[in-house]
Order: C-alpha cells, then sequence, then structure tokens
C-alpha cells in the first residue's frame, strides 16, 4: 500500500458536480445538472449509441496500441483509458466550424474530428513530429507535448476569430469556437494561467476543458492543488463547472453549453471534468509504484463504458447491439495494427525540409554535406 | 523630421475623391525619398508602412498601445489602427508569445514587443519549444510568420535586467531567425523584410543606438535581411560586429587610422543564419580578424564566428581569430558597465595583440 489516494473530498464527485448518469448507470440528474439537461434534448437514440460506439472502438484501439509498443512497433504509448465519456462527450459539443486543441492524451476527439488513428501512431513511433493536417482533419490541431503550451495557442487562435468575425455574429451554423484540452497536471503551469488571463481579458470565444484524470504521472491532483480546479475559473471572472467526466452526457450537455455560449459572444468557460487514468501515464510507467490499489478499484467501479451500457440496456438497446460494437472495435484494432506494421520511415531529408519556409544557407550547407556523406560510401544513397 | 514621416504615412489616406466625384483624382503627395531619423522613428515607420500595406500585420506588447511602449517605438500607432491592430496585452511574456502563435496559426503576422532584454525568458520556453519548431512539427503545412522585437544591450545605465545582450540563446535555436541592426535606415527595412518573412524571426533592437539620427532611405533597402555588410573599407586587421558594436568599431576604426592601421569593419546585421561571404573575403584581404559583442563571450556568436572564419580561412590567417567580448559574468551593476562593455580602447587592444603575430 502507498500513502498517495487521489479520493479525496475535494476531488470525488459531489453535489456540485453535474451528473446525470449516476454510476450504476441509471439516468439520474442531479441538481447542478438541471440548467444543463435542455442540451440533451439535442440528441436521439443514434447518438446516444455513437458515443458508446466511439468509447468502446477507442478502448479496443488503446489496447492495440499498448501491445504494439510492447512489440517494439512504438516508442511510446499514452493511454486514455478511464477517460473515454469526458472525450466523446466534449467533442460531439463541437461543430465542424470550431477549433480543437489537444494536449496528446485526446485520440478518440481526434478520431471523431476525422483523424486517421494510425497518424496518431505514427507520432508515437517517431517517424513524423505532426501527423496529420489540421485543417483537413476536423480543425483537431497537433498534439503538444509541453504541457499546457497549447493553452497559449488556443487562445492567441480564438483571438484571431474574433479579428476575424467569424464568431459572435449570432449565427450558430457558423459562428466559430477553440476548445483546449488540458490537465490537472498542466493546470499547474504558467502557460495555463497566463492563458486564462488573456481569454478573460479579450474574452475569446473558447472552452477550457480540463480532465482531472486525477494523477500528472505519479503526483496526484491533491499535490497541485488545495481546492477543486474549477473553482479557479471564477479567479479569472469566467465561469467553471464541475463534471462527472466518467458521465457522457454530462460532458456533452456541458459542453455543449460552453461552446454555444463562446460561440455566441458571451466569452470563455471552463470545465473540470472528473476522471480517471485508468492506465498508466505513458508505457514508460509503473503505477503500482505509486497509487494505491484501492484508488484504481473506485474509479473502475464509476467506469464510463460500463455506466452508459447499463443505461442503453434499460434503454432496450440489444445483445445484439453491443456484441456488434465489439465485433467493430475488433475489426479496427485489426485494421489499425494492421496499417501500424506498414509505417515507414521517412527518407533522411525530413531533418532539413521544414525547418523553415525560406532558403537557409546553413541548412542548405549541411543537407548537401550529408548527402556527400552518405554517398562516400560504397553503395552509399546519392 | 518625424513631420516627414507622418506625412509618409498617410499618403493614401489623403486622396479624397468622395468630396469632388466629378474631378481627376488628386495626386497623393510624394512620400519623401529620405529622411534623417533617430532608430526608435525609423522603426515606428517600418512598422506603419508593413501595417498600412498588410492588414494581417499586428503588433502585441506590454505599454505598447496609448504611451507607444516604453521606448516609444509604436507611438502613434494605437490611435492609428486601433485595438485590434495594436494589443497593449496583459503583462504576461510567454502569453504575448503563445497567443501570437495562435495568431499567425489563424493567418495573422503578429510583431511582439518584449519590454526589455531581460524579459524574455518567462517568454523564452514559447519561443524555443514552440514557435521556433511549429512549422516542422507541421512538416511544412504552416507558416510561422511572427517577428519578435527584443530592446537589448548596455550604454544605457539602466537596473539589473536591462541591459544584457542574450542573442546567443537566439541563435542557437534552430527554426529562428535572428537579426539586429545598428543604424536607422537598417532598423526600418530590416524590419519590414522581417514582417515579410514567413519564418520566425527575433529581432534585436540595440537600444543604446535608438536616439542617435541616422538617414534613412525609403527607396530600397540596399541589402537583405540576412546579409553581412562591409560598412568601413581597411587593409590591415577585420572587425565584426553587430549591432551597438558597429559604432564603437567604427570609432575604434578612426582612432586607429590616426595611428597608421586600416580597420575594415563588417556590420554582422544577421545572427542566424550568418553571411560569412564578406567576412571571409575581408579575412582573405587583411589577415586578421576580432570578432567583438557585449555578450559574455563563452559559448557565443564571437566564438562561433572565430571558429567558422579558422575552419574557412586557415591558409589567409596571419593571426588566430581574437575575440573581444562582456566578461563571463551576470551585467554588473551600470556604475561599472564601462568596464564590462567592450569599449574602442578595448577593440584596440584586440588589434595590437592581432597585428603583433
Amino acid at each position: 500500500m502507498t500513502p498517495n489516494s487521489a479520493v479525496t473530498p475535494d476531488t470525488a464527485v459531489t453535489a456540485n458536480t453535474v451528473q446525470f448518469l449516476a454510476a450504476d448507470g441509471s439516468f439520474a440528474p442531479n441538481d447542478a445538472a438541471a440548467q444543463f439537461a435542455p442540451y440533451l434534448e439535442r440528441l436521439g437514440e443514434d447518438d446516444y449509441r455513437r458515443f458508446y460506439r466511439d468509447m468502446v472502438v477507442v478502448r479496443r484501439f488503446d489496447t492495440e496500441a499498448a501491445n504494439l509498443q510492447r512489440q517494439g512497433q512504438l516508442a511510446l504509448w499514452v493511454p486514455s483509458h478511464g477517460q473515454e465519456a469526458a472525450q466523446v462527450g466534449s467533442a460531439y459539443a463541437t461543430r465542424p466550424q470550431d477549433h480543437i486543441f489537444p494536449s496528446y492524451r485526446e485520440h478518440v476527439v481526434g478520431m471523431i474530428r476525422g483523424v486517421d488513428m494510425v497518424d496518431i501512431l505514427r507520432v508515437l513511433r517517431g517517424v513524423t513530429q505532426g501527423g496529420w493536417t489540421p485543417a483537413e482533419h476536423g480543425n483537431f490541431h497537433l498534439y503538444s507535448f509541453v504541457l499546457a503550451s497549447q493553452t497559449l495557442h488556443s487562445t492567441g487562435y480564438a483571438m484571431g476569430m474574433q479579428f476575424d468575425g467569424t464568431t459572435a455574429t449570432g449565427n450558430p451554423e457558423t459562428d466559430e469556437a477553440v476548445i483546449v484540452y488540458y490537465g490537472d497536471g498542466a493546470s499547474s503551469q504558467g502557460d495555463a494561467n497566463e492563458a486564462l488571463v488573456f481569454a478573460a481579458s479579450y474574452q475569446t470565444p473558447q472552452v477550457f476543458f480540463l480532465q482531472n484524470n486525477h494523477w500528472a504521472i505519479s503526483v496526484p491532483v491533491s499535490r497541485q492543488s488545495r481546492s477543486p480546479l474549477y473553482l479557479r475559473a471564477g479567479g479569472y471572472g469566467m465561469p467553471g463547472t464541475q463534471i462527472d467526466g466518467n458521465d457522457v452526457l454530462a460532458s456533452y450537455a456541458v459542453t455543449a453549453k460552453s461552446m454555444d455560449d463562446a460561440r455566441a459572444g458571451r466569452g470563455p468557460s471552463l470545465i473540470e471534468a472528473l476522471t480517471y487514468r485508468v492506465g498508466a501515464h505513458t508505457t514508460a510507467d509503473d503505477p503500482t509504484k505509486y497509487r494505491d490499489a484501492d484508488d484504481l478499484a473506485y474509479w473502475v467501479a464509476r467506469d464510463p463504458i460500463v455506466r452508459l451500457r447499463t443505461n442503453l440496456e434499460g434503454r432496450g438497446a440489444s445483445q445484439e447491439f453491443f456484441d456488434g460494437i465489439d465485433e467493430e472495435a475488433a475489426d479496427f484494432a485489426a485494421d489499425v495494427r494492421r496499417r501500424a506494421l506498414d509505417i515507414r520511415s521517412p527518407d533522411r531529408s525530413v531533418i532539413f525540409d521544414n525547418v523553415y519556409a525560406e532558403p537557409h544557407p546553413l541548412i542548405d550547407e549541411q543537407r548537401a554535406w550529408l548527402d556527400r556523406y552518405e554517398a562516400s560510401f560504397e553503395g552509399g544513397e546519392a | 523630421m518625424s513631420a516627414n514621416i507622418e506625412t509618409h504615412s498617410v499618403d493614401t489616406d489623403s486622396v479624397d475623391t468622395h468630396s469632388a466625384p466629378q474631378s481627376a483624382p488628386v495626386p497623393a503627395p510624394s512620400p519623401p525619398t529620405s529622411a534623417s531619423l533617430p532608430m526608435t522613428k525609423a522603426l515606428n515607420a517600418g512598422l506603419r508602412q508593413a501595417m498600412t500595406d498588410d492588414p494581417s500585420v499586428l503588433l502585441m506588447g506590454e505599454d505598447i498601445g496609448p504611451l507607444g511602449g516604453v521606448f516609444r517605438v509604436t507611438e502613434g500607432l494605437h490611435a492609428e489602427f486601433g485595438d485590434k491592430r495594436v494589443l497593449d496585452t496583459p503583462l504576461a511574456e510567454s502569453a504575448i508569445v503563445g497567443t501570437a502563435i495562435g495568431l499567425a496559426m489563424r493567418g495573422y503576422r503578429p510583431v511582439c514587443e518584449i519590454q526589455f532584454d531581460g524579459f524574455v525568458f518567462p517568454g523564452f520556453d514559447q519561443i524555443t519549444t514552440q514557435l521556433a519548431r511549429m512549422r516542422t512539427r507541421h512538416e511544412g503545412g504552416i507558416a510561422m510568420p511572427v517577428v519578435i522585437r527584443i530592446p537589448y544591450g548596455g550604454h544605457i545605465g539602466s537596473i539589473e535586467h536591462h541591459q544584457e545582450s542574450p542573442e546567443a540563446y537566439f541563435a542557437h535555436t534552430p527554426g529562428l531567425r535572428v537579426v539586429s541592426p545598428s543604424n536607422s535606415h537598417d532598423a526600418y527595412w530590416m524590419l519590414r523584410e522581417a514582417i515579410a518573412s514567413d519564418d520566425p524571426v527575433i529581432f534585436f533592437e540595440p537600444k543604446s543606438r535608438y536616439w542617435p539620427k541616422g538617414e534613412v532611405l525609403f527607396g530600397e533597402s540596399g541589402t537583405g535581411l540576412h546579409a553581412s555588410k562591409v560598412v568601413r573599407i581597411g587593409t590591415d586587421v577585420t572587425v565584426v560586429g553587430h549591432g551597438a558594436m558597429v559604432s564603437v568599431l567604427l570609432q575604434a576604426a578612426e582612432i586607429a587610422a590616426e595611428e597608421g592601421i586600416s580597420m575594415e569593419v563588417v556590420d554582422l546585421r544577421s545572427l542566424s543564419p550568418v553571411d560569412y561571404g564578406p567576412i571571409l573575403a575581408s579575412a582573405g584581404k587583411t589577415g586578421r580578424v576580432i570578432v567583438a559583442q557585449e555578450a559574455s563571450g563563452f559559448v557565443s556568436l564571437g566564438s562561433e564566428i572565430a571558429a567558422t572564419v579558422a575552419e574557412r580561412a586557415y591558409y589567409s590567417l596571419e593571426a588566430p581569430v581574437l575575440r573581444v567580448s562582456g566578461f563571463d559574468t551576470p551585467f554588473p551593476p551600470a556604475a561599472v558597465e564601462t568596464h564590462f562593455l567592450p569599449s574602442p580602447d578595448r577593440i584596440l587592444e584586440a588589434v595590437d595583440r592581432a597585428l603583433a603575430y
């Protein structure tokens, strides 16, 4: 047993935490959920099933990616196991014109916005540092591995929307907004603070979506903050809402309202999604060294997929439906695996290709030198 | 002389065709072809012209609005272009750079002002891990046309963090371009060229040269952003420097000339990339090269240039390449800065050593 437990009165679900689906899967909105309930009216049965499908698929994908790492196909894997509801619900609350700035664990958000999951694997395999073109993949921006750095980029981008006049025009079909993902660890970074200051100052069309998964590698959220993180929003002068991040409906409804407000010119807001990193921080990590088995068990009992499944069963979803989703997830993972094994290394010219937009003598000189050097060996590449 | 610049700036707006639609358009007054300006005014004119030419250019920084910046480089621009083009930001350098990156992703061309050299470090992470690599990370899919203006250097008698020369940190960072003008004409043109560049440019402004006037020719730059330039022709020894050091080198050359020593002075202008052409040509002619800088010498621009000249001009050299630098200490209290900063006499001491070989 370790002394570290992430379950404290401050970090567990309370009466202030927006929740529609109770841990047992029953639809039991609490008082905090009332103002967000109208946003669920936008959802039909197909949406609920799509949420479930995406959550199951990404969890299966996650397992496959971890396996690929263990087999030496990836340098590293960053599991999202446990955080599927927070990510799926918020992703479906975005519109096509919105821009998404992820951290590096939001795989299913990328999937929903049109990113090929193999492109994410290419980043973790070390054949590219980007992986996809945001403008061609649902405005899902690149992963950012310096914690909270993306919060500032997203705020700047949202300022640009304001200057362009493409937000707050009153047309929800075209008005744009930004959602940025970060975590409890990143919330301690100066950049997260500065982004919130700028967002409040310029009243950017922006949602800060903080996934509190309770662990920053080995450090519990209690070390990051003495008070619930959503309360920080008030200090910046913006609304802050805590949600049960393992409730996909809470994630959808609160994000939908917040993004609507952002698009309509009502300014930025912060959502703290209480969830849990069931897996390791990355495949380089061993969570048994720092966290309590009871802590894990507490959260596994609140699994987001089980919860939605129970709810769907109550709404009449058949065993065939669930079996079909499992089969689809297995096929998805098999396809990813097959294509992951086909990932090829880039030509060495990528070292030099895109460092500068305009000619640069040192880069040109070194590229030419490396070519000559390689060619100097017998059978060397020209 | 600043009135000339103001006339220059409003040339397009002064044509009033609305009041007399029947008559032939009144020709715009011709902009002046040159003006004698302090560097602050030359930079101001460069910013104004860039903003007039391209609506995507915007300015960001602390106190750059109604105040016009602590050095008044942006004076009048807030009144002329408004809140959405001249952003008086909250006091946070990492956010100034980080939001500029987001704005550049959106298609803007932000020009950030860092108030003083020693205050760039809160923004250092965003500059080095984000700004410098965004294009590489996006595999060439986006441009990062961000300019970061940094007033730098000593000789102004100020307090800690206000007199430093941190250019080597940035020159060491792949993905950045780093430049520093030494005079008003270059300040005007290099700033315009930096803003036009699709790469991030760290633009070091030698603040001790902010106030002396110099002729600015508005017709053409005469050189590119990354060209080094011989600013005094000589035959005995080559001295290389940038920013405020150039005027120190020119003073030293005047003194040396009285003693019969002919110094060739090269203004580096660009710190990354370095244009070695004129430097090596000069080394080939004089056989003796000295690199001078206000910055501490250890792992500096001077070290890099000395090493490269030694590699590439080996058979031309009559003496080892010498460096004259600030000492490897924190910038000292201003009361003793004249002992820290290379003076004409310190340059001449090195010239004597080089000539003794």
